[in-house]
Formats: structure tokens, C-alpha cells, sequence
């Protein structure tokens, strides 16, 4: 990589800064992409839905209900998004804790991923909030519902983007050049991890717990105590998955970035992680089978629930797991993305049936979310790609940071 | 007026005792409030379904005037404009009328789920919502085994609407509204009262009531409380909810957090510094070289 890009300025800021931050913020490459020609219209009408949202108010947009309150924003961007940014956890884990180098290259990529998405899920929230303007009455003043599931993944969330905005700030001081600040932050790594991972097991057990309180609810089949530990175990699998999944694509979109060294590395990682991914479905399933006998609902199964329970057990959990297995043990990248992607499916559906489609699935009028919900869900997802994209091709991410700042962060 | 040695050592003591906040006799001080938990005891055999609580609490709270009618069979639910509705239902005991509204549980789900303290158990028994804390997050809806907050969603400063047992006028030691304009069928008083009071009533008339007081168990228990005649199910309870508190099924969870806040990062901060060792000998060998 020529550092030349990676202007190295002094620790005080050159009067010249803005002028870099300003050049920094124009587009690079080709314009007319095929990925730009779909995005854009659809962030400007998503952007649009979302001016009417707070003009005329949720209902003018959503079909959220008084029966099903929490719709598509809560259900799949929040719920399901943050199973999914559950890579950063785990890979930090492997790479600093546990001191396995083999997953360095990938590790910044992915607490990156998580970052965004929980920016861009904390983003999709305020959306959903009837008040946001006292959306910081739980973190400050003297409301403290601490008694609340929610409150702690409140707090949680917003600690845990402050732990990955300082896993991920050395490779903002790569950018800027910043070299003082970059071996401070550096230093911090370890503690924010430590911090992280712990936040994120909370929370991402929290996140289930939030509808134990919804006994009745949810039907038998979804609803149990133990949700919080298979919502855990399953944000290891689904986590992994997104970063293999984002990694075949970032490495063909990317494909300049990527030194051939880490290209080579990668396929390595992949055969692995689909190992670590057929583990950690293996214990879901089991798990969830467990819970299945103890639930003594046998008869709920030849039911129309039942065959969607049937589904998404079989079709989108065993059958990748098998899969991943199957890649593992003849080394076969293919079947480990196909595998990658059937379980994010998997998991797309077992959150939404958590939070959506189980829940009230016995109420008269049926939530179905509205286009325009529809539209702003994949807006927010959108406009996190572009900005990781704009990170990706301008911060040390893929490729090697600057030679100044080989210290192994 | 004479004192004896023993009175003024006693007038003494107690008066020492409640300068400095001692209840040590256990007697109803100050320091001790001892405010019970009011309620309204609801007799659908005695309700006539004519609505004058729901135009009550209509007026009272600012809403608009109820215009449907009631009719058997014919499901009506409260809303973001309507914090309670008489339903008629038709049982083997004939038509029966049921009042639906906030349930005022002694432990309530909603209270629980919220992160902000908007919704609130008075220690009166009142759970009441506060706008200024409020975020409109909705969790509230979520948990409340008995579907009662409304969220007002074509509002771009929506409320929360349920009944609140006009709070405000309890304090100021009044009845609610609905009380107040009903006279036949709602009685307002301390729990354990109304509990006794409709025990009394089903011992008094034999075959008029089943013998269950609806609110007496379900969700740990409510400070609404149902006298029918006929059983729950008949008129439209959903008889799957359990009878322990809602709060107490996250629990467990809640419990587990501050455990998981010690022995994670201290089992992660051991892991990492058995695995930094090698790592610093590869550093100190490829200086080396």
C-alpha cells in the first residue's frame, strides 16, 4: 500500500486540516454505479417518509397497532441488526483475548460493521419513539427505570458504541496521522474489548429478555424463559455468518484494498469460522430442542405455527448447520457463503417471529408492515453501507495501516 | 394536671424517637406511611350498562364523548381517545355487562418496562403516566399482560392513554369520576376493603355470584376487582394469564447482570493475561533478530 495516501501531519492540527476534511468528503471512483443508480432513489424517498413520520406523526407511516405495538423498525432493524453486528464480539474475542492473529486482518472490518449498525439501529429507534426528544431521560435527570430490561439495554447500547468507537478510533488516527493520539488510543484497546464483550453478552441476551415479560403473548412455540440465552448463543452464529457473508462481498468489491497476503488469509478464516458457526448452531439447536421437550408443546406442532416453527428449526437452522459442517470438512468455500446466507435468513426470521409474527399471532388484525416502513428499514441500512463504504475507502480498514502504526492494533 | 414519672418517660422516649426517625414501637408515626392500596370493587351484576362512567371519565380527562352504543356480542376496546368501555356479554346467566379499563396491578408489567419512570405505581395504588418523562418507546404496551396503554399514533407529540383512577382527585381525598357518577356498581376504597366487602356479597346471595373475586390473584394482583356471575372466561378475561407477578418473570435476568458484570471481565482480563506471555516472548524474539 503506498502510505503517501495517509497524509502525516503533525499531532496539532495543520491549519490546512479542514481542507483535507473537506477533500476527504468527496466521492472517489465512478459515480454510475449500478449499486448507486438502486440506492439513491430509494435513501431520497426513505428521507422523505421520514420528514412525514415527524410531520404527521408514526401512524402516518407505520402499520404498527395498539395490539402490536414494536413493527418492522424495532423488529428487524433493532432486534434483528444487532444479532447480526454480534461479529465484533466475537472476533474481538478471538483476536485480543484469546490472542489468535490468523483473524487480525478481519477484525477491524468487522467492529467497523458493528459500529455502524449500532449507530444506524440506535438511529432507527428514534424513529420509532413517540417522544424522542426525552429520549435522554433514562441516561441523565433522575428517571432511572432501572427495574427495566430496557433501560439496561439502553445504557448498554450506548456504552457499547463508545467501546467500539475506541476499538475502531486507531484506525480513525491512521487517517488523520496523528500519531500521539494513535498510540493513546491504541493502549485502550485491550479495556474496551474486555468492556465490549461483556456489555454485549448482556445485551444481546437483554434484547430477548425484553418479551419475557409477554408470556401469553408470544405463541408457546417462540415464548420461554430461556429466550435471552438462545437469543445470546444465536448473535455467535448470526454474527459470524454476516462477516462471512460481507466478506465475500467486500473482497470482490473491495478487491483493491486487500493485499494478496490477506486475500490467502482469508480463506483460511472462512474454513474456520464455518467450524466455529457449526459449533454454536449445534448448541443453538440443542437448546432450543431442549426447550421444545420441556415445552411439552407437541400438539402446537401440526398447526400452522407449527409448520413455521418446523421451518425455521429445520430449513434455517439444521440444514446450515449441516452445511457448514459439510464446508468444513471438505474445505469448500462455496457451501460455507451459502450456508453464511441461509442462516442470516434464519435468524432474520427467528427474530421477527420473536418480536412480530409470534407475537399476538392470535390477535384479529394482523400487523404487515407498510411500504414506506419497508422503505425507511432498508434506507437506514443503505445509508450505513454508504458510509462504510466512504470509511472503507478512505481509513486503514482493509488494507495494511501505515507503517508507523504496525503495533499490532 | 399531674404527670407521673412513668407517662413522662414514655412522652419523652416517643418524642425522642420521632426527632430522629427511630420507629422503634412500630406505631403508625410519621416516618411510617402506612397508605394502603386503594382500588374499585366493579359488581357487573349490579351494572345496568348505561355509560354515564365512561361520559364521566370522558369529561374528566379531556376526551371525546363515547357515541357507540353498547351491544352484546359486539367486542368495543378502549383507545388512544377512550380509557374505558362497558362490553355486554351473553352468558347462560343472560347478558352480562363487563367495564374494561386499567387494572391498577399491584405489581404492573408496564411499570416494570418502563425506562423512564413514566409509568408509576403510586404508593395510593393509582399507576399513573407522567408525559414529561414519558419517550414513547412503547415497552409499556408491550409487557401489560392486559393490553391496556393506548398510544396515540396519529400524533406527532403522542400520549399514552389509560386510566389513571383520576389521581389527581384521590389525592385531594375525592373519588374518581367514575365512581362518583356510577353510584350502583363501582365502589372506590382501600383493597383489603373491597375484598371484603365483595366476600360479603357472595356469602349474602348465594347463586347470584360465583364465588371468585376476578383481580383478587391474576398478575399477583389489581386494584380493580370483579364481582360476576358468571366465570371469567365468559366474559372476555383471558384465562391464561398467570396469577404470580409479570415483573418477577425478569427477575432472573436482572439478577444475573450485576454477577456477569464482575466475573466476565474478570474472567476475560485472566484469559488475557495467560495468553499476553507467549505473545510478549514472539515481541521480544522478533526484536531480537
Amino acid at each position: 500500500m503506498n502510505s503517501t495516501t495517509y497524509p502525516i501531519t503533525s499531532d496539532k492540527e495543520s491549519p490546512a486540516g479542514w481542507k483535507f476534511f473537506l477533500g476527504e468528503l468527496k466521492p472517489r471512483g465512478k459515480w454510475l454505479t449500478p449499486f448507486n443508480i438502486i440506492s439513491i432513489p430509494i435513501i431520497i424517498t426513505g428521507l422523505v417518509l421520514i420528514v412525514i413520520r415527524f410531520w404527521y406523526g408514526l401512524g402516518s407511516v407505520s402499520n404498527v397497532n395498539q395490539e402490536i405495538p414494536w413493527g418492522l423498525w424495532k423488529g428487524f432493524n433493532v432486534v434483528t441488526g444487532v444479532a447480526f453486528a454480534g461479529g465484533a464480539y466475537v472476533l474481538t474475542f478471538i483476536v485480543y483475548i484469546l490472542k489468535v492473529d490468523k483473524y487480525h486482518s478481519i477484525v477491524r472490518v468487522t467492529v467497523l460493521n458493528g459500529f455502524l449498525a449500532y449507530m444506524f439501529y440506535a438511529g432507527a429507534l428514534v424513529l420509532d419513539l413517540g417522544k424522542p426528544w426525552n429520549i435522554f431521560n433514562p441516561i441523565i435527570g433522575n428517571n432511572f427505570g432501572a427495574n427495566s430490561v430496557l433501560f439496561l439495554v439502553a445504557w448498554h447500547f450506548l456504552l457499547y458504541i463508545i467501546a467500539q468507537l475506541i476499538e475502531f478510533s486507531p484506525a480513525i488516527a491512521e487517517w488523520l496521522g496523528s500519531r500521539r493520539i494513535h498510540k493513546i488510543l491504541s493502549g485502550m484497546t485491550i479495556g474496551a474489548v474486555i468492556f465490549g464483550i461483556t456489555l454485549s453478552t448482556l445485551h444481546q441476551s437483554g434484547l430477548g429478555a425484553l418479551f419475557l415479560m409477554a408470556k401469553e403473548k408470544i405463541h408457546p412455540l417462540w415464548y420461554n424463559e430461556f429466550i435471552p440465552i438462545l437469543f445470546l448463543v444465536s448473535s455467535v452464529f448470526a454474527g459470524l455468518s454476516m462477516v462471512i457473508f460481507e466478506g465475500s462481498i467486500s473482497q470482490r468489491v473491495f478487491s483493491d484494498k486487500i493485499s494478496k497476503k490477506h486475500k490467502d488469509e482469508r480463506k483460511g478464516i472462512v474454513h474456520t469460522l464455518s467450524k466455529i458457526c457449526a459449533f454454536a448452531m449445534f448448541a443453538y439447536l440443542f437448546m432450543q430442542l431442549l426447550v421444545f421437550i420441556h415445552g411439552k408443546h407437541y400438539s402446537l406442532l401440526n398447526t400452522k405455527m407449527g409448520y413455521w416453527y418446523l421451518l425455521e428449526m429445520i430449513g434455517f437452522v439444521l440444514v446450515p448447520m449441516l452445511l457448514y459442517f459439510y464446508s468444513y470438512r471438505n474445505f469448500n468455500l462455496k457451501v460455507s457463503r451459502i450456508a453464511a446466507i441461509i442462516t442470516i435468513v434464519g435468524i432474520v426470521l427467528n427474530r421477527l417471529n420473536v418480536s412480530i409474527v409470534a407475537f399476538r399471532w392470535d390477535a384479529a388484525v394482523r400487523y404487515v408492515p407498510s411500504w414506506m416502513e419497508v422503505v425507511v428499514s432498508i434506507t437506514i441500512i443503505l445509508i450505513q453501507i454508504w458510509i462504510f463504504r466512504w470509511v472503507i475507502s478512505r481509513m486503514p480498514v482493509l488494507n495494511e495501516p501505515p507503517k508507523w502504526a504496525n503495533n499490532g492494533h | 394536671m399531674s404527670i407521673n414519672r412513668r407517662d413522662f418517660f414514655k412522652t419523652i422516649g416517643i418524642t425522642g424517637m420521632t426527632i430522629i426517625g427511630v420507629n422503634a414501637s412500630g406505631s403508625n408515626l410519621s416516618a411510617n406511611d402506612k397508605t394502603e392500596f386503594h382500588g374499585i370493587l366493579y359488581d357487573s351484576f349490579a351494572c345496568v350498562g348505561c355509560q354515564s362512567c365512561e361520559m364521566a371519565c370522558a369529561e374528566a380527562h379531556g376526551l371525546p364523548a363515547p357515541e357507540d352504543e353498547i351491544k352484546t356480542g359486539v367486542l368495543r376496546k378502549t383507545s388512544e381517545k377512550q380509557r374505558c368501555v362497558i362490553n355486554s356479554y351473553s352468558t347462560p346467566q343472560g347478558d352480562v355487562f363487563v367495564r374494561n379499563q386499567c387494572m391498577h396491578c399491584n405489581e404492573p408489567a408496564c411499570v416494570a418496562a418502563c425506562l423512564t419512570q413514566a409509568m408509576y405505581k403510586t404508593k395510593e395504588g393509582p399507576v399513573i403516566w407522567r408525559e414529561d418523562k414519558c419517550m414513547g418507546c412503547r415497552y409499556c404496551m408491550i409487557s401489560c399482560p392486559f393490553d391496556v396503554p393506548k398510544f396515540d399514533y396519529s400524533s406527532t407529540n403522542p400520549k399514552i392513554q389509560k386510566c389513571d383512577m383520576c389521581y389527581d382527585r384521590i389525592i385531594k381525598g375525592e373519588q374518581p369520576v367514575c365512581v362518583e357518577a356510577c353510584g350502583v356498581a363501582l365502589f372506590y376504597g382501600t383493597r383489603r376493603e373491597l375484598i371484603a366487602e365483595a366476600r360479603k356479597r357472595i356469602a349474602e346471595n348465594p347463586g347470584v355470584y360465583v364465588d371468585e373475586i376476578y383481580g383478587e390473584r391474576v398478575a399477583g394482583g389489581t386494584g380493580y376487582l370483579y364481582l360476576s356471575p358468571v366465570a371469567p372466561n365468559e366474559i372476555g378475561f383471558n384465562t391464561t394469564l398467570q396469577n404470580s407477578s409479570y415483573p418477577a418473570l425478569t427477575k432472573g435476568f436482572l439478577y444475573s447482570v450485576p454477577s456477569v458484570f464482575v466475573l466476565v471481565p474478570t474472567l476475560l482480563l485472566g484469559i488475557h493475561e495467560a495468553t499476553k506471555s507467549n505473545k510478549l516472548k514472539q515481541i521480544n524474539e522478533d526484536e531480537d533478530e
